[in-house]
């Protein structure tokens, strides 16, 4: 009976598998000086941005690939990737002059761009590819001060805001796949949130990887100044295709005193199919300062696609009082790998941090739990609570946690909690004698396990989270 | 006399090893039968193979109800058809909230019958009142399904979920083991509340205690996979003071 319940699994589609026919203007494939001081051009950035791409792309080139992850990472060839590509009809002023093809794309993903159908209170970024399509609610926005737009954009309107704060959370040093980044990323968002404001809507970005043998290199930026507040959301997809494609973005992250951010993720690019064959590689930086007093960062994310995750959402907690949460949903089926976590550098006095991990793993995936909680010496009075919980369903799979804790403070308090279970044959058949369906019966159970973290998303978000999980493991049960 | 369940000449196995040996009954609608006998006689066995759980295989015989073949369904569907079963050892299911499994379960088995789904405000009307009529406490159904609920509870959720689904036929597997006299005055009040000309129940017990709350039409003795003899209310009795031994001959 399980093995006809795996078998069904992998008959699930991927829905946002297609891709979109449009005219896509691209550089030649592979990685040199000469790229990233094309890819500066056709941004026409300034002088100082391409010193630090240069700057990090030597550092790149005396950097190896991080081999500690419990990943089986096949070689990947970077001269074989495009680090550019644009939908040709480039920056619009209006929707009016958006590529039709683009706009059906982002309908069919239910991404709405044209503002007065949006749903009230999220505004929205669109990446395709490497360059951001459309930017909504602008002027709304701008009126509170509150700067949301692309990267590119940013770069060529607020350098000063952009200098400032690139690089200060995540250097270009700091690992492999960051250090790639910085060499070559394309777009993303940028938002500042002036002193003092609340952004009164949701922020939106929506990554969409399309071109082929391309890869994604993002870079998002968000400054809270002091007293403000702001929720922002990320969402991905990508077409189904039978190489891998890489996607190596970098998220970083700045609250100051008395601000509080709160990032929220539904991660579900490509994951391959049914045999492991193609999918994204998810190896991704994102970072967050609490610089100020009483600042708050909390990061939420719903993990399920990808061939290969490798992400650490993390925080420095350097002002006193200052706090972080994270919670993670990760699921993983068929052949995907996950290694995914957090870390809570404390710094500050009474900083306080709460880590709650939820681990599904079914077919022959492997899902790890990775988190290191730091208290430094002067961190007074720091707190830690973690939980990491791992559900398994069927018997091929794996879950781990690796848990590391780093104290240097005596009256630093640091707990950790883990726990690991089965979906059981019981369980699938108490609901079967209720007249429940055993896919339904692990949709309801799975929900039921993740429920704490999925109530931490945005309404919509977390309605769509719940589906997204069901289908993942439709019919997964051992 | 509506015929619900006929069992004719079921054999059934369990990793090779036969269990039921030949066990044939017939339940009409509006009876309550008992199934007594000792220990490994093949009681649960029973409940599970007409309820369809993994593991048992059936290699002989058959079982109809309502005109169906009730063992070629999965065990969804006989749910959907009206067969329940008060689980002996009802498992927890953390997470998932009574009101959330309970309006998954009864809209399932409405869409079976091609009903319209309950709107929230008809169900949670339908919830109160059926936890009245099993004396439910409001704080359990506010729980995860049985999670930390004691045993006395856990027995007193599944007459709650019976109540709920209003099943044809409802079997009741061991559901006094366990249970103090003030709890299974509670249980048997619920089920003989639930009782109605068009349904029936068969009480799978080990004690002659149940049967002082609820009184079974029949009384058949399950013995080595067979049932062996079948009598009235008093033949409960007779076991109580006899034993079991005196059928083996």
């Amino acid at each position: 009976m399980a093995e006809d319940i795996l078998d069904q699994i992998t008959n699930e589609e991927y829905k946002y598998g297609f891709t979109t026919d449009i005219e896509t203007d691209v550089l030649p494939k592979g990685l040199s000086e000469d790229i990233i001081r094309l890819i500066s051009a056709k941004k026409h950035e300034p002088e100082w941005l391409l010193q630090f791409r240069l700057k990090a792309y030597r550092h790149w080139l005396t950097q190896e690939m991080p081999r500690w992850a419990h990943l089986d990472i096949p070689p990947i060839d970077y001269q074989d990737i495009i680090y550019y590509a644009a939908p040709r009809k480039n920056a619009p002023q209006s929707l009016d002059e958006v590529d039709p093809e683009l706009l059906k794309t982002f309908d069919k993903l239910g991404i709405p761009l044209e503002e007065q159908k949006t749903l009230s209170g999220m505004a929205v970024d669109a990446v395709m590819d490497s360059v951001s399509v459309k930017t909504t609610f602008k002027d709304t926005l701008a009126e509170l001060g509150i700067i949301f737009c692309s990267f590119s954009e940013a770069v060529e309107h607020h350098p000063d805001l952009v200098q400032k704060y690139l690089g200060s959370v995540v250097p270009y040093t700091d690992n492999f796949f960051a250090t790639l980044n910085s060499a070559v990323f394309s777009d993303g968002s940028f938002v500042y949130i002036p002193k003092g404001v609340r952004c009164p809507m949701e922020l939106s970005t929506y990554f969409r990887i399309n071109a082929m043998n391309t890869g994604q290199f993002e870079r998002t930026l968000i400054v809270a100044d002091e007293d403000s507040y702001v929720s922002y959301l990320e969402g991905c997809t990508a077409p189904m295709r039978d190489e891998n494609q890489l996607h190596a973005a970098i998220v970083e992250i700045v609250v100051m005193k008395n601000a509080e951010v709160k990032y929220s993720t539904v991660q579900n690019w490509y994951p391959g199919d049914k045999d492991g064959k193609g999918g994204i590689y998810n190896f991704v930086t994102k970072r967050g300062i609490c610089k100020g007093d009483n600042a708050r960062l909390s990061w939420t994310q719903v993990e399920t696609g990808s061939a290969i995750t490798w992400k650490y959402p993390s925080c420095i907690l350097q002002g006193d009082n200052s706090s972080a949460e994270f919670y993670s949903v990760a699921v993983t089926n068929n052949y995907q790998q996950a290694d995914t976590g957090t870390k809570m550098i404390h710094l500050g006095r009474n900083t306080r941090s709460r880590i709650l991990s939820k681990g599904i793993s079914a077919g022959r995936s492997q899902n790890s739990y990775r988190g290191l909680v730091r208290v430094n010496k002067n961190a007074e009075g720091a707190r830690n609570f973690s939980q990491c919980d791992s559900l398994l369903l069927g018997d091929r799979c794996g879950a781990h946690t690796f848990p590391y804790m780093d104290v240097h403070n005596d009256t630093a308090v640091v707990e950790h909690e883990a726990t690991t279970s089965k979906i059981s044959e019981d369980q699938i058949f108490y609901c079967n004698q209720r007249g429940i369906s055993t896919e339904d019966a692990v949709g309801l159970i799975v929900n039921g396990y993740a429920k704490e973290v999925i109530n931490k998303l945005p309404m919509e978000f977390a309605v769509e989270a719940q589906k997204l999980l069901q289908i993942t493991l439709e019919g997964s049960v051992g | 006399m509506k015929e619900l369940l006929t069992i004719t000449d079921l054999h059934a196995s369990i990793n090779g090893k036969e269990i039921l040996k030949g066990l044939s009954l017939r339940v009409n609608e509006g009876e309550v039968h008992a199934i007594m006998g000792p220990n490994g006689a093949g009681k649960s066995t029973l409940a599970s193979v007409l309820t369809g759980r993994d593991g048992y295989v059936v290699t002989g015989g058959s079982a109809t109800f309502r005109g169906k073949d009730l063992l070629a369904l999965p065990p969804e569907d006989r749910a959907r058809e009206g067969v329940f079963l008060s689980f002996q050892y009802p498992v927890e299911i953390p997470g998932v909230s009574m009101v959330n499994f309970m309006r998954t379960a009864v809209n399932e088995q409405r869409k079976y019958r091609n009903l319209e789904p309950l709107s929230a405000t008809d169900f949670l009307r339908m919830m109160r009142e059926k936890k009245e009529l099993v004396e439910m406490d409001n704080k359990l159904t506010n729980r995860s399904v049985n999670e930390g609920f004691s045993g006395g509870e856990k027995k007193r959720n599944e007459i709650f979920q019976m109540a709920m689904l209003e099943p044809r036929l409802a079997i009741l597997d061991e559901t006094d083991s366990g249970l103090d006299i003030d709890a299974l005055r509670i249980v048997a009040g619920g089920v003989n509340k639930l009782k109605r000309p068009d349904n029936a129940s068969i009480v799978i017990t080990h004690y002659q205690r149940l049967l002082d709350y609820i009184v079974p039409d029949f009384v058949h003795v399950l013995y080595d996979g067979r049932i062996v003899k079948t009598g009235g209310k008093e033949l409960a009795l007779e076991l109580e003071e006899k034993g079991y031994d005196w059928l083996k001959g």
